[in-house]
């Protein structure tokens, strides 16, 4: 169930967690260096942007190349229905820059950035004013850069492209980030949460970090809860707790709910009885075919529609291609407009065998996964709500209303 | 023996002319935007001169024939 680390210590509402306070609530950053490594391969780690890659791989894969390598904390946090990052950075940033520093530390970066969210106003002031704090010298040079309010942004490509050329486009690789990033040195782009893990994990340990966790996960998540819930907003949770459990920390659900989308926009749709006993945890969600993603956990109620949500979301993803890839930019167009046509005058056989045809073309087919994360989505959108691909009404004509996940 | 080679494409490059789909349409068909879908695997001994083809005649050079390799991690 719900168990505070990141979140541990003064109440959220308070804001930001000053230096000093941290300071005496957790003791002051321990001397790591490149031994760290070895303890993040001991506790599993995986990275919480979305992609949940092993820590400990991504770091020695950027020590496997010269050069002074550059340490990137990704607060972009462009899915719009995520909000742990832009939290933990507006509440607990020196857990953030503590492991921004164990990074820099542990892979000789000689620069440190901060790529924050354009949009997210009070994450930025906290993590501007908790640089201003800090007393030491990578972090006197590290830069604070605006993430644009994309949901590409974020991609480790396109961050690394915003801060060479100021464009937040993914671009082709090979090069990778780790191997070629910012200005050709080897960059670590990794996600604030992530960072605020390791600040823990450096001054308690690797076991201590598994202590933590249940039905074979470890560690503790942040998790956002969205849609149909009493409260929903972010809460840190033991990984492995199921989505039965989390949705009673947001205050319980309709019990006759439809359906929980698991990892956000470029998660799947799970048919609710299905996803109550889910265990929040990667390795367990890939059993299934899930992933834990961003950390999103979105309900629609048993009046929402699974078509029209959808069909709404097809549309926001399709739009924020960066429209570099022509599968994904005229792909993602073409799925959301059939998509659309359902929702809008209701349930034909071609358009179901197009984007049934279209999702299975897109796939695999662009410079980054932004097409494959939107085919993926629509594919499980397709599986969980069948019936209602294939019966929807007319949007003239009555039809269920509720509230959306988002 | 196979030579291990396979076809890459760099797909913020490629424009969607359909050459190579004309010239080795056994691994390269269009999709419904004309944008190339090329098949997975090594590319058959028989054809490595047909996809060569395929790869000089891009008119945006988004085409290259490769050693096929394990990729890294991102």
């Amino acid at each position: 169930m719900s168990r505070l680390r990141l979140l541990a210590g003064p109440d959220l509402s308070l804001g930001a967690e000053r230096l000093h306070a941290q300071v005496e609530r957790l003791g002051p950053l321990p001397v790591a260096g490149a031994a760290l490594i070895d303890t993040l391969e001991a506790t599993g780690l995986a990275g919480r942007g979305g992609a949940s890659f092993p820590v400990a791989r991504k770091w020695r894969s950027v020590t496997h190349h010269s050069g002074g390598a550059v340490v990137v904390a990704n607060g972009a946090e462009g899915e719009p229905q995520s909000f742990k990052d832009r939290v933990l950075m507006s509440t607990r940033p020196h857990l953030v820059l503590d492991g921004a520093l164990l990074a820099a530390r542990a892979l000789k970066a000689s620069q440190i950035v901060l790529y924050v969210g354009e949009e997210h106003r009070a994450a930025w002031t906290a993590m501007a004013g908790a640089l201003a704090e800090r007393p030491e010298p990578e972090l006197h040079r590290a830069r604070l850069v605006a993430a644009p309010h994309r949901y590409v942004a974020g991609e480790s490509s396109a961050a690394v492209h915003l801060l060479d050329a100021a464009i937040a486009s993914p671009t082709t690789k090979p090069p990778e980030p780790h191997a070629a990033g910012v200005g050709g040195a080897p960059t670590l782009v990794q996600n604030v949460e992530t960072l605020a893990h390791i600040a823990l994990i450096a001054r308690h340990g690797a076991g201590w970090f598994r202590s933590a966790g249940r039905r074979g996960g470890a560690g503790t998540v942040l998790i956002t809860v969205a849609g149909a819930v009493p409260s929903p907003g972010v809460v840190e949770i033991e990984a492995g707790t199921t989505v039965r459990e989390v949705l009673e920390l947001a205050g319980g659900t309709d019990p006759a709910a439809r359906a929980v989308l698991i990892g956000g926009y470029f998660g799947s749709w799970v048919d609710f009885a299905t996803a109550l006993e889910l265990p929040l945890e990667a390795a367990a969600l890939r059993e299934h075919g899930l992933g834990l993603g961003c950390g999103v956990v979105g309900v629609i109620s048993s009046r929402g529609c699974g078509v029209c949500e959808t069909a709404r979301i097809i549309r926001y993803l399709a739009g924020e291609s960066s429209a570099q890839c022509g599968p994904c930019f005229f792909g993602l167009r073409a799925l959301a407009d059939a998509c659309g046509r359902i929702a809008e005058r209701g349930s034909n056989p071609d358009d179901l065998a197009r984007l049934n045809r279209w999702a299975r073309d897109v796939r695999g087919r662009g410079a980054c996964r932004h097409p494959d994360g939107a085919v993926m989505f629509l594919q499980s959108a397709l599986q969980t709500f069948a019936p209602e691909f294939s019966s929807h009404p007319a949007h003239w004509r009555a039809h269920a209303t509720g509230r959306g996940v988002a | 023996m196979s030579r291990h080679l396979e076809i890459a494409i760099d797909r913020i490059r490629c424009d969607g002319r359909g050459l190579c789909a004309e010239l080795v349409p056994e691994l390269i068909r269009l999709d419904d935007w004309g944008y190339p879908i090329i098949a997975s695997g090594l590319v058959p001994d028989h054809l490595i001169s047909h996809a060569q083809k395929a790869v000089a005649a891009c008119p945006v050079l988004a085409l290259a024939l490769r050693q096929a390799e394990r990729k890294a991690p991102s």
